[in-house]
């Protein structure tokens, strides 16, 4: 974490966290549910074969303003201006979770803004023959072990670091919920269906075994939507944040993928 | 002061083992429970309850919303208050109310509001609630993080079509209608008198000020808990320069009333056992979805005099879930009073003159109190609670948040049925 490098951009006017670490050729990354309240060992192994750029969207951990955002269009461009400010446009893109489904609309509608594309466990669909987890309808103690095969991987990164204001953590937390609400309540299915088929770059699924949120099974409709060539890669002991649950595995299956 | 009659309309025949067996009686309840024959029942029942309680004196009888719900049958108040319209002649219909970022386009709140206004011949009193959680979010699926956006914004489309003369147009960030334009209209004017139930929530104390409107505290853990609350709100109003008029607002208080204290508890003791075991079992995962709560709230309860008090309250909400189930304790936590009609009286005297609120409104039939009790605890309340509570707080203020009927002489009861024109049994 030694060459971290913490920036701040602008998304309609509202300031949002960049970080940035390692060096080599751009990498985007766009967190999933919950967002990133600290880093996390994953970002370091990306770090280590690439430049790693880590934009926070708009009411998620170091972004301010998706009190502004109320449709579908809103939030997309609000994620393409983000990766254009990060410096991102035209590099390859990891996006999980909640963020997938903002990612897969970026790279179809705007192809010029990234190269080659990997989902994990991305939001966007819903189907009611197997239909997605809740993410938000958890009771407390339940919640880790929704979102992760190891619920401590959740908690550690969601526990307040030593000297924190926790007021202020709570309130991140909570509104890093209400963010990813505000365009996925209550079905998560922003009818990416329709335009899965305007992906055309090279496209990696990959998939938490154990993943309660979005059913893996969920892996051969994003396939069989994408127009160009994809592949799917599943990792065991893992669950929805699969980043959190298996760091190594997800970048080792990541950094494999670009080359 | 001002004594009201409200109702639930509980499902009364939830099982023994529901706390056992179910995990909510919200949202995702089994609707295998649900018996609509054994409900027509319980509809007219309760309708004969609000009915009796208008006959017997009550300056207003109240009906609220839920869905989804075993406690509360009414998805619609409106269709009860329009039945009570043709039913009772004096007494004031509370609609407590009508959750407006539920109605698209919230127009509807406003016709149908306008169209009980019209039958009951001024009586309305419109009840602007934000909804709960579990109405709002899970029930009817609405956005956490918008729905209080959508409701300010529905308040403001209703109060502009109730007095607006003209057709207009309404470009909002969640409503645009091109012709805006209900017909009927109210008969109360500029509109009926506005009240807003809510929670602990600052905003919603500083918006009833700036309003003008009735705050009420609809909590269901009595006078005690409500405490805090009630302190919050009149501090609030301090801080604002406000008066400490009473009718500023109203609060409920669940009641049983006998001839004796032994003879309360004991007459007592199933229904509100039944309410506080069965139907406050909601589940923890619907309590909190992300958004419903505002920054500022959030930042209030842990920062702030105001949040304090709020955070009490939920604390009592906590321990309520978690514990006070059986009779004495229940009475003991001061959420249902009883005793005799003196005893009750003094006890009202006391909250209403503690907690400042003008608009008291009295759960006297809940969980799986028969019709036959409802009934006895309505009228020996109406004869021996009432009239000793009934001149408060007048000496000295004015309840400006009532409703203004038309005159009495000018409004027309409905026809008996013996008078009206009858196919003949042939035809």
């Amino acid at each position: 974490m030694s060459s971290l490098a913490v920036d701040s951009i602008l998304v309609n006017d509202k300031a949002c966290r960049v970080w940035r670490e390692g060096s080599g050729a751009p990498l985007g990354f766009l967190a999933g549910f919950g967002g990133l309240p600290q880093w996390i060992p994953f970002l370091d192994r990306l770090a280590e074969a690439r430049t790693v750029i880590v934009p926070s969207l708009p009411g998620f951990p170091g972004g301010l303003g998706h009190a502004d955002l109320d449709s579908h269009l809103d939030w997309v461009l609000a994620t393409h201006d983000a990766l254009v400010a990060a410096g991102l446009a035209g590099a390859d893109l990891v996006a999980a979770s909640v963020a997938g489904a903002l990612a897969a609309d970026v790279a179809g509608i705007f192809p010029g803004i990234v190269k080659r594309l990997v989902l994990m466990a991305p939001f966007g669909l819903y189907d009611d023959g197997e239909p997605t987890g809740d993410p938000w309808a958890q009771k407390p103690p339940d919640q880790p072990g929704a979102l992760c095969a190891k619920p401590e991987a959740w908690t550690a990164m969601t526990t307040l670091p030593e000297g924190g204001n926790a007021l202020e953590w709570q309130i991140e937390g909570v509104r890093a919920n209400e963010a990813a609400a505000r365009f996925l309540w209550p079905l998560g299915d922003t009818r990416l269906a329709k335009r899965l088929g305007r992906i055309t770059q090279p496209t990696l699924l990959l998939w938490g075994e154990g993943d309660r949120i979005i059913p893996p099974a969920y892996a051969g409709r994003f396939q069989a939507g994408i127009k160009g060539p994809t592949s799917t890669v599943t990792i065991p002991g893992a669950g929805h944040l699969a980043y959190l649950d298996q760091p190594e595995a997800a970048a080792k299956a990541i950094l494999s993928f670009l080359g | 002061m001002k004594q009201m009659w409200f109702h639930l309309m509980p499902y009364t025949e939830l099982p023994d083992d529901f706390r056992d067996k179910h995990p909510s009686v919200w949202v995702d309840i089994d609707s295998r429970l649900f018996n609509p024959e054994r409900a027509h029942i319980m509809y007219n029942d309760f309708m004969d309850e609000l009915e009796y309680a208008a006959e017997m004196g009550f300056d207003a009888v109240c009906v609220n919303e839920h869905h989804a719900n075993g406690y509360g049958l009414m998805p619609s108040p409106n269709l009860i208050a329009s039945a009570l319209a043709r039913r009772t002649s004096d007494a004031m219909l509370c609609v407590m109310g009508n959750s407006l970022a539920l109605y698209n386009p919230p127009l509807r709140v406003a016709e149908e509001f306008a169209m009980i206004d019209c039958i009951s011949g001024g009586r309305l009193i419109a009840g602007f609630p934000v909804g709960t959680p579990m109405d709002t979010c899970y029930a009817y699926a609405q956005n956490p993080s918008m729905l209080r956006a959508r409701y300010l914004e529905a308040h403001d489309l209703v109060m502009k079509a109730w007095q607006t003369p003209e057709t207009f147009s309404f470009n909002g960030r969640f409503n645009q209608l091109r012709y805006a334009n209900i017909w009927p209209r109210p008969v109360q004017k500029p509109h009926p008198p506005v009240w807003i139930p809510g929670g602990g929530s600052v905003e919603t104390w500083r918006w009833c000020a700036e309003m003008d409107y009735v705050y009420c505290y609809l909590s269901y853990f009595g006078y005690k808990a409500g405490q805090a609350t009630m302190k919050g709100f009149w501090d609030e109003m301090d801080r604002l320069g406000k008066d400490r008029n009473p009718y500023r607002a109203g609060f409920l208080q669940f009641v049983g009333v006998a001839d004796t204290h032994d003879e309360a508890m004991q007459l007592y003791r199933e229904p509100a056992e039944y309410f506080y075991g069965r139907c406050l079992h909601v589940s923890a995962q619907w309590a909190n979805p992300p958004g419903y709560t505002s920054e500022a709230t959030i930042r209030a309860g842990v920062e702030s005099q105001i949040g304090r008090a709020a955070g009490l309250m939920q604390k009592e909400i906590l321990k309520a879930r978690r514990a006070v189930t059986e009779m004495r304790d229940i009475v003991d936590a001061g959420y249902v009073i009883v005793g005799t009609p003196d005893e009750v009286a003094e006890r009202l005297r006391e909250v209403a003159k503690t907690l400042n609120v003008g608009h008291l409104m009295y759960l006297l039939q809940y969980g799986n109190m028969s019709k036959q009790l409802a009934l006895y605890n309505t009228r020996l309340f109406a004869e021996k609670v009432m009239p000793q509570l009934r001149d408060l707080f007048d000496d000295r203020w004015e309840d400006r948040w009532w409703p203004k009927p038309m005159a009495a002489h000018r409004r027309v009861e409905p026809a008996p049925l013996g008078e009206r024109p009858r196919r003949a049994a042939a035809e």
